[in-house]
């Protein structure tokens, strides 16, 4: 992105500025060049900032409180909800944050397979980003673990044993992991710590996420470069920030409707029986957020199988850039995308849905169908795609969507087809 | 800009359903039968607690519940507090001072029993869990604190289980000391009926039927499970009303902020 | 009290900040570049009604935070402690944990009395009459934590007959009250009272 050269007006300013540049950087932040034709599936990045930043402030406050001890452990929740003064507001936010950041993020990732913002120049970003995602479950499992509730117990002994699918050293990676030989106390202090850790380890990764942004800058609705930055972008201040602000504050009251009125609704009752290593609840589920990965492990008949192909899952998200053919990024004029984008959606909200059920009949043969459509779709469809698809001729520039002088738009459709 | 709009607004609405949706029928497999159901005073989203359905509910809780469920994350303080069952500090002093704590080591090393104080958690009625098992025939019976929470439909479900003892229908095997109950699931249960027509009296001449001493009791765990319940509603009441005004604040300022360029093309 | 103060405090604070940032924002940035033919464009009241709505929300919002390290409820129900003088020997002090802090329940002799008496008040550092700390003269019951930074000092010790705090080396008397170092104030006199010959309750 082509800017001028920013001096601060003052003498120190300048003093301060030439050593340590945050000056520029907040000049940059401030006339960072957007595109004006962002439309609201733009501002779940700046609703997933914020609600980072709740989850980090929320979890130091309730770490001031909970014990992470598998005798205490429950009882230090109770205590919080209890006698801890506002305990119960701050749990219950940062219980029920999580879930709007998963809403949140898996918005953010649909908006970004709808219009293609992983495409060249933007793979870093993504790359980034889907980093961030596996970071995000990984510290949301763990956080469930810590209330020592029935669910916590046997989510750790499910997820932990994952690792015993591994030939040879399986058993001694799951002791190691557990610091004993089962879920116990070790286990909940350690996962308490790393718990504390790794949103802090995202917060990195999501400067580096925006940082890759700024490069390339962002993505657009129709999917083509800036041409003119003077005309086709507005400023981030106040343009953007403001159209940020409104759409996190309809966000916030979502939220609020959760935490203050149907606080429980997104856990589950049996996390409020204290884990009991003796007793497995009859149907144990993860939170709703992790269901479809869920559902596709259970939908393979083989312990390691399931292991692998569930991670595979995520890792193919990974490659998405190489594995879309298409020179079009978005679906707007990709007509035959767009229908398999949101049979995409559908599957992974089945795979959600069965993941809830339990494995057996017809949900198990759903499950396996959605799960291998689901890799179809990245393996198959997409590169297919791109090769054999007829995309809508493209307009010249964004802030002209109207289509243009038609010479100059045949010679940019061939280009596109190709 | 608007019509982008309207699908968001669409998408916000329908996904917190849809995750609702799922979740809850997570724990749908049980084959349900419809739970009894009444008026609760603290449903909705202005609930409250009825303060003498509480009174009365710790009473029953009392006298009937507390020889085999502990409570144990209740203290006699939290009878005063407010919305609670708002004893008076006095009233609670006494409860507190009804029952003998153990406290020690004194000065010598032993144990000793003294009449409870405010800042007491309620007395258990077994040291252990494997006390309370060995008790009651190996069936543990449940600690009262977080019950509502860990049951699906807590307070329904809680409230039909105990009016839910029937003789078991023709040909139903079951064993000596354990009962039958029409919502318990797998319809066997080691609790016997408990409530029955002026099991205790009521200081406020409130008549003691079963409905009535199940809806106090039950209003009185509900409490326990969630004290806070009315400061959250009326927290979260303030809060969305907040959110609408400022809303509607930044959504003219950002039409105002925004008509410099969309006016321009 | 004190909490309804720091909120008021906090949000007059924030507020006061907020507005003064939106001033100084909204007043630069309304000014828009693309708007060559018109003229500074003041923030008007939306702006100004929309931040300091914000504000107010942020300031109420930092509330509970600072609020859940204030001592939570069951801190606060263990505020007093019963304790059973009657074995208590002439001359012989007991320690007993109240909030988290040891107090000193001494009984006193005769002759440690009058001396406590006798003193004038014009040596004391913070003049203090016998009497007017113990309610009964043969009872000392006090907080036993230094005044100066919070070490507990030792009995029987020190110039004076009293305590003597062996951190910074503050000499009490045997009416508790500071004689001779750094400490600026007497041992402090927790609230108590007896509620028979044998039993005091502190708090």
């Amino acid at each position: 992105m082509s800017e001028e050269k920013y001096v601060p007006k003052s003498k120190l300013g300048q003093w301060f500025d030439s050593r340590l540049p945050l000056l520029t950087l907040a000049h940059h932040i401030n006339d960072y060049p957007t595109p004006k034709n962002l439309n609201y599936w733009w501002t779940f990045g700046g609703i997933l900032t914020f609600f980072l930043i709740v989850q980090i402030i929320t979890g130091l406050v309730l770490a001031m409180h909970y014990v992470a001890h598998a005798d205490l452990a429950f009882g230090s929740v109770e205590h919080i909800m209890r006698d801890v003064n506002y305990g119960w507001l701050i749990r219950y936010l940062h219980a029920n944050g999580s879930s709007m950041f998963f809403l949140a993020v898996y918005i953010h990732i649909f908006r970004a397979l709808f219009y293609g913002s992983y495409k060249a120049p933007r793979e870093m970003i993504w790359i980034i980003g889907m980093l961030i995602y596996m970071l995000m479950m990984a510290t949301a499992f763990m956080g469930y673990v810590l209330p020592w509730g029935q669910m916590s117990f046997w989510a750790a002994t499910v997820i932990t044993n994952l690792f015993s699918a591994i030939p040879l050293v399986g058993e001694s990676i799951t002791t190691w992991l557990w610091g004993g030989y089962a879920v116990g106390s070790p286990t909940l202090t350690r996962f308490f710590s790393l718990h504390y850790l790794m949103p802090f380890l995202i917060f990195g990764l999501v400067i580096l996420h925006i940082w890759a942004l700024h490069i390339p800058g962002n993505n657009n609705p129709v999917g083509i470069d800036i041409k003119q930055l003077s005309k086709e972008t507005v400023p981030f201040h106040p343009y953007i920030i403001i159209k940020d602000l409104y759409a996190l504050l309809i966000f916030l009251i979502i939220f609020s409707g959760f935490v203050f009125f149907v606080p429980n609704v997104l856990g589950h009752p049996d996390n409020y029986i204290e884990a009991n290593p003796m007793i497995t609840p009859t149907h144990i589920v993860p939170e709703w957020y992790l269901l479809p990965f869920y559902a596709i492990l259970r939908s393979i008949p083989d312990k390691l199988g399931g292991v692998v192909v569930m991670f595979a899952a995520v890792f193919i998200l990974m490659f998405l850039p190489w594995l879309d053919t298409s020179k079009v990024r978005s679906a707007v004029f990709r007509p035959l995308y767009k229908i398999f984008f949101w049979i995409l959606v559908i599957d992974v909200i089945v795979l959600g849905y069965i993941g809830a059920k339990p494995p057996e009949g017809m949900y198990l043969i759903i499950g396996r169908i959605a799960t291998i459509y689901y890799f179809v779709h990245f393996i198959l469809i997409m590169p297919i795609l791109g090769f054999k698809e007829k995309t809508k001729p493209l307009p010249l520039s964004i802030s002209d969507p109207v289509l243009g002088d038609e010479d100059k738009l045949s010679s940019e459709k061939t280009m596109n087809n190709r | 800009m608007q019509k982008k709009f309207k699908n968001i607004f669409k998408v916000l609405c329908i996904s917190p359903l849809l995750i609702i949706f799922i979740n809850l029928s997570v724990a749908a497999e049980v084959s349900r039968i419809d739970l009894l159901k009444t008026n609760w005073s603290f449903e909705g989203i202005f609930g409250k607690f009825d303060r003498s359905a509480l009174q009365r509910g710790y009473q029953v809780y009392n006298e009937a519940c507390s020889s085999c469920h502990s409570i144990q994350y209740l203290s006699y303080r939290n009878l005063t507090e407010k919305g609670g069952p708002e004893f008076s500090e006095e009233q609670a002093k006494e409860i507190a001072a009804s029952f003998e704590v153990m406290d020690g080591p004194n000065s010598e090393g032993e144990m000793f029993t003294r009449p409870g104080r405010l800042s007491d958690q309620f007395i258990k009625p077994y040291p252990n869990i494997e006390a309370a098992k060995f008790a009651n025939g190996g069936a543990y019976p449940p600690d009262m604190s977080v019950l509502v929470k860990a049951r699906k439909d807590g307070a329904n479900y809680i409230y039909s289980l105990i009016l839910g003892y029937e003789d078991p229908p023709a040909g139903f095997e079951i064993e000596d000391d354990v009962y039958y109950n029409k919502y318990m699931p797998g319809n066997q249960i080691k609790m016997p009926k408990v409530l029955n027509k002026g099991l205790v009296e009521y200081a406020d001449g409130t008549e003691a039927t079963e409905q009535q001493m199940a809806k106090d009791v039950v209003t009185f765990l509900t409490w326990a499970s969630e004290p806070h319940l009315e400061a959250r509603h009326k927290t979260g009441f303030k809060v969305i009303l907040y959110l609408l005004v400022l809303v509607a604040l930044v959504y003219f300022s950002m039409k105002k902020i925004w008509s410099r360029i969309e006016t321009k093309q | 009290m004190s909490s309804s103060y720091a909120v008021l405090t906090t949000i007059i604070i924030l507020l006061v900040l907020f507005l003064y940032l939106s001033w100084v924002f909204v007043s630069i940035k309304v000014v828009d570049k693309e708007q060559k033919g018109e003229t500074t464009e003041r923030r008007d009241f939306l702006f100004t009604a929309s931040y300091a709505l914000g504000a107010v929300g942020v300031g109420v919002v930092v509330w509970p935070l600072i609020d859940q390290m204030n001592p939570d409820a069951s801190v606060k129900a263990l505020a007093t402690t019963e304790v059973d003088i009657s074995k208590i020997g002439l001359g012989k002090t007991i320690t007993v944990l109240w909030r988290g802090k040891p107090v000193f329940i001494r009984r006193r002799t005769q002759e440690e009395i009058s001396k406590a008496k006798n003193v004038q008040l014009e040596e004391l550092k913070d003049p203090q009459k016998d009497e007017d700390r113990v309610k009964k003269p043969e009872w000392l019951i006090m907080t036993g934590v230094c005044t100066h930074l919070g070490c507990v000092p030792l009995g029987d010790k020190g110039d004076f007959g009293g305590w003597f705090c062996p951190c910074h080396g503050s000499h009490y008397d045997t009416s508790g009250r500071i004689r001779k170092g750094p400490a600026p104030t007497n041992l402090e006199i927790p609230k108590y009272e007896f509620v028979d010959n044998n039993t005091i309750k502190i708090g």
